[in-house]
């Protein structure tokens, strides 16, 4: 059975036509063409296709399309445009020509990437890319829960947990990569809760979690 | 080739040249190529493991809407070669394997095609199946040769004689599981048949290699290599899956032939994987070594039973680095397949090293504990001075090297060797050792071209990059053999447009690949000097390999595990290698590779295990809930390190592959920190707690 729903993707409204047993990630990929969320088990074992819906992590291969009508769902690609502020998009512009080697503008031309997005290269924490924008958006999502106090399987005692290498595995441990990234994903994902505190210390933006 | 002395880029920590592409997700796989008006594909698989399909009945399929065709052995084309026969789809009915395709739906979404799928009734004449490896077979036989030419047996001396004589034996039998490759990305193919004059088929493939992927379907189909395009810029990882095509390839051809014009989809599923994308074959290992009671080896030999399937052979040469790895005067190595009604073997990282030196290098170890002597000395003391077998030099052998940093970073020296006495609260603590090995792989063809475009040195070959780095370090060895900034070059990968390449497999990519670059780097220079105007242009092929001396890398891994004394749980808390590997290109993408490498090692050691049910044929855990692999939280510190190694005699960068090493001998390091610290042997993998638990009590 067809259904119409409207879905905001990375802040567009999108219309479009559903078969009632489309996954929001088959929704993404095979009819609105939005192909940064990836298809990695279809059944919610790999995280490769996690999306922000309303903020929080969730995985689009375990979620009917129909569910999100009226929904926000925030992608990797969305993520960089999100956060990008005059500050940050100059500061890194320039960062970009020190470095040699990502002139050919393909990539990333004009776009200003999420802490997190900037940590994952940085620490070189992908190697074939498939999982990278699934663990993006759930490091992101991730760190909001843990800023909101939410424990962890390996969160002991009561007190506020520190983000450390064991609690960021645990939270990330949704998410496989098979090339093995994972010694260079925590320290990614810590390097980006650092620069965030920073900013909001500073007074700046803040995680650029979308609620 | 002259080496290259002057380096500026090469050896120089870039960030990937891809990475943003990646962190967005924008980086287009095989799938996801944008097309207007594509169709979805629908494999039937078989639910028998061998027979014939008596009955095919897809009325209730065609009838469903929005189903365009239902492809089975009496509708599809007939295919130019069926020589190989895991890549005949549809071309009759016999059934060699449980999951081979029987039938294919194409409609206009995908939720359609599966669900047409699931509609076709297939009717089954099955015969007995058998799929069981066992030492014991009354139907071994031995191959031809073993992945890709070598001898399947090698005798050196006697010995049965020198194990009689030996003063310390060790005869033991180890073995390794079946495991599925299991990239992120699912294999996939999306294809186009343009029907205009005498037709045009083009593929974007997730595969390691454009070019031998076009020469296989062209064969297959009867199509000359130029009315067939690959096209694949990035794969979500290959780990030697990708490295041939498979039959799903094929099936999305037939499918895109029989809708002339409309562009096809196929990315398998998960659970399809299990049966059509290839895997490891288990092996049995028996390895035997003497030695006298200094620690001198005399006698060295590995016996290996594996499987095959009936439909196509592969062999794993597993036997083969215990052919070169130590010293002995006697020394046999010996294949043996079983031909069962299982899914084609194939490669996965480090075929023939990766299993191959597990029982070798465990059997080390118990050597080491029956001579009461440190492993890395025993190791140390078999030390060969010319690679055993050949008699060639070694281009450079650093193995001792790598032990020794490896022990001196690990505190080693503080070791106490016996087993089962340290205990850290309700932990056994134990630390073990392994050598790693590979092989410098270079192939025989590819070819570079350089073009200043503007102020661009723009540089063409159709190479792959699995997430390897080579959109990064192609253009740093570019930028070096021109002698310009790496700034100014840009390169063009992933596509038979572009010159040809060899494929992605044997560690052997920027080996070959660079070294074409080097090559079209010197005709550019010695065409057009320093002073080339724009649109110059030159074309480089590597040459003959030389094959005056004996390459290989080196490697050795060091590994901390603990082990509950109540759960029989194993935590593997510190994984530390160190690789004699060459001139490294690039520091950051080459630590990726040999950690990612070693991560997986563990993951081998603790983890993978296919489980093939032999009343059906079925890999019964075919999805990544139960076959697991390690996930963020089973890793915590692992540490690659490697020597500085100059190896003129390799290629021009001095290079050594690097993308297979960090598999090959973890799991004998984590099955030797096991024993260390509970004092039990698992000579089977993975080390699961019910191997431990027995002999904890
Ligand atoms: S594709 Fe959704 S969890 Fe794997
Ligand atoms: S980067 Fe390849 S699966 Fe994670």
């Amino acid at each position: 059975m067809d259904t119409e729903i409207t879905v905001r993707v990375d802040g567009v409204p999108r219309r479009l036509t559903v078969d009632t047993r489309t996954t929001l990630l088959d929704a993404l990929r095979e009819r609105l063409g939005v192909t940064s969320p990836k298809k990695g088990c279809d059944h919610g074992q790999c995280g490769a296709c996690t999306v922000l819906s309303g903020g929080q992590r969730v995985l689009s291969c375990l979620t009917l399309a129909v569910t999100q009508a009226g929904a926000q769902v925030v992608t990797a690609e969305g993520l960089a445009s999100e956060t990008a502020t005059t500050d940050e998009a100059h500061e890194q512009r320039h960062e970009q020509r020190q470095h040699e080697g990502t002139h050919d503008g393909t990539h990333a031309a004009g776009r200003c990437l999420h802490p997190v997005q900037r940590a994952f290269i940085d620490c070189d924490a992908f190697q074939c890319g498939y999982c990278t924008p699934g663990q993006v958006v759930s490091a992101v999502g991730m760190l909001d829960e843990f800023a909101r106090g939410w424990p962890s399987a390996v969160t002991s005692g009561t007190e506020a947990p520190r983000l450390d290498r064991a609690e960021v595995a645990e939270r990330m441990s949704g998410n496989l990569c098979r090339c093995a990234a994972y010694v260079n994903i925590v320290p990614a994902v810590q390097q980006a809760a650092e620069a965030s505190a920073a900013r909001t210390s500073e007074g700046a933006a803040g995680t650029g979690v979308a609620r | 080739m002259t080496f290259l002395s002057d380096t500026e880029a090469i050896g120089r920590d870039l960030p990937r040249r891809d990475g943003a592409a990646k962190v967005l997700g924008s980086a287009t796989y095989a799938f996801e190529t944008p097309l207007d008006g594509a169709v979805h594909l629908h494999p039937v698989q078989s639910t028998i493991a061998r027979g014939r399909v008596t009955e095919l009945d897809t009325t209730a399929a065609e009838a469903l809407d929005g189903v365009l065709a239902v492809l089975t052995p009496g509708t599809a084309e007939r295919l130019a070669s069926t020589d190989d026969r895991e890549l005949a789809a549809l071309q009759d009915e016999e059934v060699g394997f449980r999951g081979q395709i029987v039938a294919a739906v194409i409609a206009d979404s995908s939720e359609v095609a599966r669900h047409a799928a699931a509609l076709v009734r297939v009717g089954y004449e099955q015969a007995a199946h058998e799929t069981e490896l066992r030492a014991d077979r009354d139907d071994l036989y031995t191959p031809e040769s073993v992945n890709p030419d070598f001898p399947s047996d090698t005798a050196e001396g006697d010995v049965d004689a020198a194990m009689a004589a030996a003063e310390v034996t060790v005869d033991e039998t180890y073995t390794t599981a079946m495991y599925h490759n299991n990239p992120m990305e699912p294999h996939a193919t999306t294809a186009l048949w343009d029907p205009d004059g005498d037709g045009f088929l083009t593929l974007w493939d997730s595969t390691q290699g454009v070019h031998p992927t076009r020469t296989t379907i062209a064969s297959v189909f009867g199509l000359d290599e130029d009315r067939v395009r690959v096209v694949c810029p990035y794969v979500g990882g290959g780990f030697g899956s990708k490295g041939q095509p498979h039959v799903h390839v094929v099936l999305a051809a037939l499918a895109a032939r029989a809708l002339p014009g409309r562009p096809v989809r196929l990315a398998l599923t998960r659970q399809q994987m299990f049966s059509l994308a290839g895997h490891r074959t288990p092996t049995i290992q028996r390895c035997r070594l003497g030695a006298d009671k200094a620690g001198t080896i005399t006698a060295l030999a590995v016996d290996v039973v594996e499987r095959t399937s009936r439909i196509k052979e592969f062999a794993e040469q597993t036997g083969l680095p215990a052919r070169t790895m130590y010293a002995s005067p006697n020394r046999r190595t010996t294949h043996r397949l079983a031909a069962l009604d299982v899914p084609v073997p194939s490669w996965m990282r480090a075929p023939g090293e990766c299993p191959g030196m597990f029982g070798p290098e465990v059997v080390m170890d118990e050597l080491a504990e029956r001579l009461g002597m440190d492993p890395i000395e025993l190791r140390i003391r078999n030390e060969p001075d010319v690679e055993p077998g050949s008699g060639k030099p070694f281009s450079s052998r650093n193995l001792v090297g790598c032990l020794r940093e490896g022990a001196s970073r690990f505190g080693w020296s503080e070791r106490d060797p016996r087993p089962g006495v340290r205990r850290r609260g309700d932990w056994l603590v134990g630390t073990g050792v392994a050598s790693s090995t590979y092989p410098v792989n270079r192939m025989a063809q590819s070819t570079a071209t350089i073009r200043l475009e503007g102020d661009c040195y723009v540089t063409e070959i159709g190479a792959a990059d699995l997430g390897t780095g080579t959109w990064t370090t192609l253009p740093q060895i570019a930028a070096d053999a021109l002698g310009v900034p790496v700034s100014r070059v840009e390169v063009r990968i992933g596509d038979t447009d572009l010159p040809m390449a060899s494929v992605a497999g044997g560690s052997s990519g920027t080996t070959t690949w660079g070294s074409a670059v080097v090559e079209a780097a010197r005709a550019f220079r010695a065409r057009y000097g320093t002073e080339p105007p724009d649109g110059a242009e030159a074309t480089g092929s590597v040459g003959d390999p030389d094959q005056k001396y004996a390459k290989h890398a080196y490697g050795a891994q060091f590994v901390e595990a603990h082990v509950n004394v109540d759960t029989g749980e194993v935590r593997v808390p510190r994984l530390l290698g160190v690789f004699a590997a060459g001139r490294i290109i690039n520091p950051r993408t080459a630590r990726s590779q040999f950690i990612g490498g070693m991560t997986m090692g563990l993951s081998m050691a603790l983890h993978e295990d296919s489980v093939l049910d032999p009343r059906t044929g079925h890999v019964v855990n075919h999805d990544l809930a139960e076959y697991h692999i390690t996930a963020n939280a089973d890793v915590d510190v692992v540490e690659a390190h490697w020597l500085t190694e100059h190896d003129p005699h390799v290629n021009a960068m001095g290079s050594k592959g690097i993308g297979e090493i960090g598999i090959v001998g973890t799991a004998a390091a984590v099955s030797n920190a096991v024993w260390h610290a509970c004092g039990v042997r698992v000579r089977d993998l993975p080390v699961t707690l019910d191997k431990l638990l027995p002999a904890l009590e």
